[in-house]
């Protein structure tokens, strides 16, 4: 009798402990973030590549970029509309995005990720 | 070719393209891979878990077997392996918490082997403990790092997971593979290797291959199915993670949704991982919890100094010399035989 205790306690352990996302998040609702596009960004129409690709593949194409900058020395991109971007994170993807917070941030925190770019790179490019 | 092995695979492959084809844009199956199913599993898998559990509570220990591997309790100038060969609930937990972390008597696997065809020899066969420990950390870290799609806010210690896990970097910048942001994952290579590793130890050792079955084979091959299609979700076909999360989101705060832009490869990666957990609890993954039951570990190795009793034993009802000698005293002296206690004489 003494053991069945002891296996009822490690049960209803284990399934407190795998229950843990239902309670954690009880009754809250958790949409996903909206985001803010600047006067810029609005007026421009389009992103730098289809909307589609720059939600799931930004990350890449800025690492395309850097390495195109920093191990090749070319600064110049142009997209499938033949428009020209100089390929900076600063001064191209925040001149467009510069509400930060309310755009790059909004998503990274519900996605929980922490881009370390911003260790070097200015992250307000225009001292709003 | 191994039957065992290729039904197994086949099975998983199966598994995996109804779901990435059921998903697609003319079957519009989202609702029952992305919603129902997930549920239902989740509900096998903690009503199975309890079940087997409680199956287990009632079944009975008759003896006490416990596996020793030290010195026992003696004499007091021999040194006891108080872990090996605990005596005490103290070292019985500390034993446990040791196999359960660390995996020791996995540790202890040798090989026996023929030297030169007459002398036999033992030698230390540490490779399945590597590849089990690197398995199960590995999995654990993965499981505890998915958890960022299923809380809001992200606690911390997943986060504090996340970069530790992710710091190293690796870029390949090919025209034909490209990936470098995000960052990787360790634990997620080091999964896919360890199932690797355990797949072939049970496909060239002989004798391992003598003794495995299909279900041996089938959590191999759905656990590999799972690290690949997450692999390649998170460096190769990207996937839209908002999304993703907000389905997640609604899973576990019962307000279930389907968002636009999900792809069909992360559908097929949930469905493999509600397939795993729906079997789970009929499988031998429930392990889990029966090394917490292993009744060689978990009890203490004192059988000399306290008595055992079958807790099944059915209460007998016995009458002992003494008693015996109470019924028939008067009788046995007047026989003239021997009694242990004279009566008192009536002064
Ligand atoms: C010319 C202005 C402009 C520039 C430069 C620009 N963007 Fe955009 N971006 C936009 C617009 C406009 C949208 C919204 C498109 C839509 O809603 O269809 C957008 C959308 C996005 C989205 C998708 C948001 C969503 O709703 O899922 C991401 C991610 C993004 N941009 C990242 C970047 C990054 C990273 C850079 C730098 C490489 C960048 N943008 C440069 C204008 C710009
Ligand atoms: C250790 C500091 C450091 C960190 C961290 C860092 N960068 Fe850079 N980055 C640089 C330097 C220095 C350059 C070169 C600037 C130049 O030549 O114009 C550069 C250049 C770039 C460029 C092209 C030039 C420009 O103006 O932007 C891109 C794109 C870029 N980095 C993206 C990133 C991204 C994305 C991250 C985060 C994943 C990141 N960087 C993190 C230091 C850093
Ligand atoms: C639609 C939501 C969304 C928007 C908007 C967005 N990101 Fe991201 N970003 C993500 C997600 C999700 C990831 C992580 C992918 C993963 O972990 O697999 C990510 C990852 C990154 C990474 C790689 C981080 C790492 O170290 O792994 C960089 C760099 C980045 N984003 C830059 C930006 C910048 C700059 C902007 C604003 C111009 C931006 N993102 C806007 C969703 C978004």
């Amino acid at each position: 009798m003494k053991d069945k205790n002891m296996i009822l306690a490690g049960l209803v352990v284990f399934i407190v402990v795998i229950t843990f996302p239902f309670w954690f998040n009880m009754g809250k609702a958790a949409p996903a973030p909206e985001l803010e596009l600047t006067a810029k960004a609005k007026a421009a129409k389009t992103c730098v590549m289809p909307t589609a690709f720059m939600t799931a593949e930004h990350m890449q194409l800025l690492d395309v970029w850097r390495h195109n900058v920093v191990r090749s020395g070319e600064r110049m991109f142009v997209n499938a509309d033949g428009k020209l971007f100089d390929m900076s994170l600063s001064n191209t993807c925040l001149d467009c995005h510069s509400n930060k917070e309310k755009f790059c941030d909004r998503c990274h925190d519900y996605a929980s990720v922490d881009p370390y770019c911003w260790d070097c790179h200015i992250d307000n490019p225009k001292g709003e | 070719m191994n039957k065992n092995y290729m039904v197994s695979l086949i099975a998983v492959i199966v598994l995996f393209l109804i779901a990435y084809v059921g998903t697609q844009q003319g079957a519009g199956l989202q609702l029952v891979f992305g919603i129902i199913i997930p549920y239902l599993a989740v509900i096998l898998f903690v009503v199975g878990f309890i079940r087997r559990v409680m199956g287990w509570s009632r079944s009975a220990v008759p003896f006490q077997i416990t596996t020793t591997c030290g010195q026992q309790p003696s004499l007091p100038w021999f040194k006891q392996a108080k872990i090996d060969n605990p005596s005490s609930t103290f070292f019985v937990i500390i034993r446990m918490f040791l196999e359960i972390v660390c995996f020791r008597s996995l540790f202890r696997n040798s090989r026996m082997k023929l030297n030169g065809g007459t002398k036999l020899t033992y030698q230390l066969e540490i490779f399945l403990w590597v590849g089990a420990l690197a398995f199960h950390y590995a999995f654990f870290t993965v499981v505890v790092r998915h958890l960022r799609f299923f809380t809001e806010p992200v606690p911390f210690f997943v986060t504090l997971l996340e970069k530790v896990d992710s710091f190293m970097r690796i870029e390949v910048l090919y025209d034909a593979i490209q990936s470098g942001l995000p960052g990787v994952y360790m634990s997620g290579l080091v999964l896919l290797a360890a199932t690797l590793y355990l797949f072939l130890r049970r496909v060239l050792i002989p004798q391992v291959r003598y003794i495995s079955l299909a279900a041996d084979f089938f959590p191999l091959f759905l656990i590999m199915g799972i690290a690949l299609s997450g692999i390649f979700m998170r460096y190769f076909t990207k996937v839209d993670i908002v999304a993703i999360k907000e389905l997640t989101m609604g899973l576990v705060t019962f307000r279930p949704t389907i968002p636009e832009g999900v792809s069909g490869l992360f559908y097929a990666h949930m469905f493999l991982v509600s397939i795993l957990l729906a079997y789970f609890p009929f499988s031998k993954l429930m392990h889990l919890a029966g090394i917490f039951l292993s009744p060689t570990r978990n009890m203490t190795g004192n059988t000399r100094q306290v008595r055992y009793v079958n807790p099944w034993n059915y209460p007998v009802k016995v009458h002992t010399y003494d008693e015996y000698e109470d019924d028939f005293r008067e009788k046995m002296i007047d026989a003239g035989l021997p009694v242990v206690k004279m009566p008192e004489e009536q002064p």
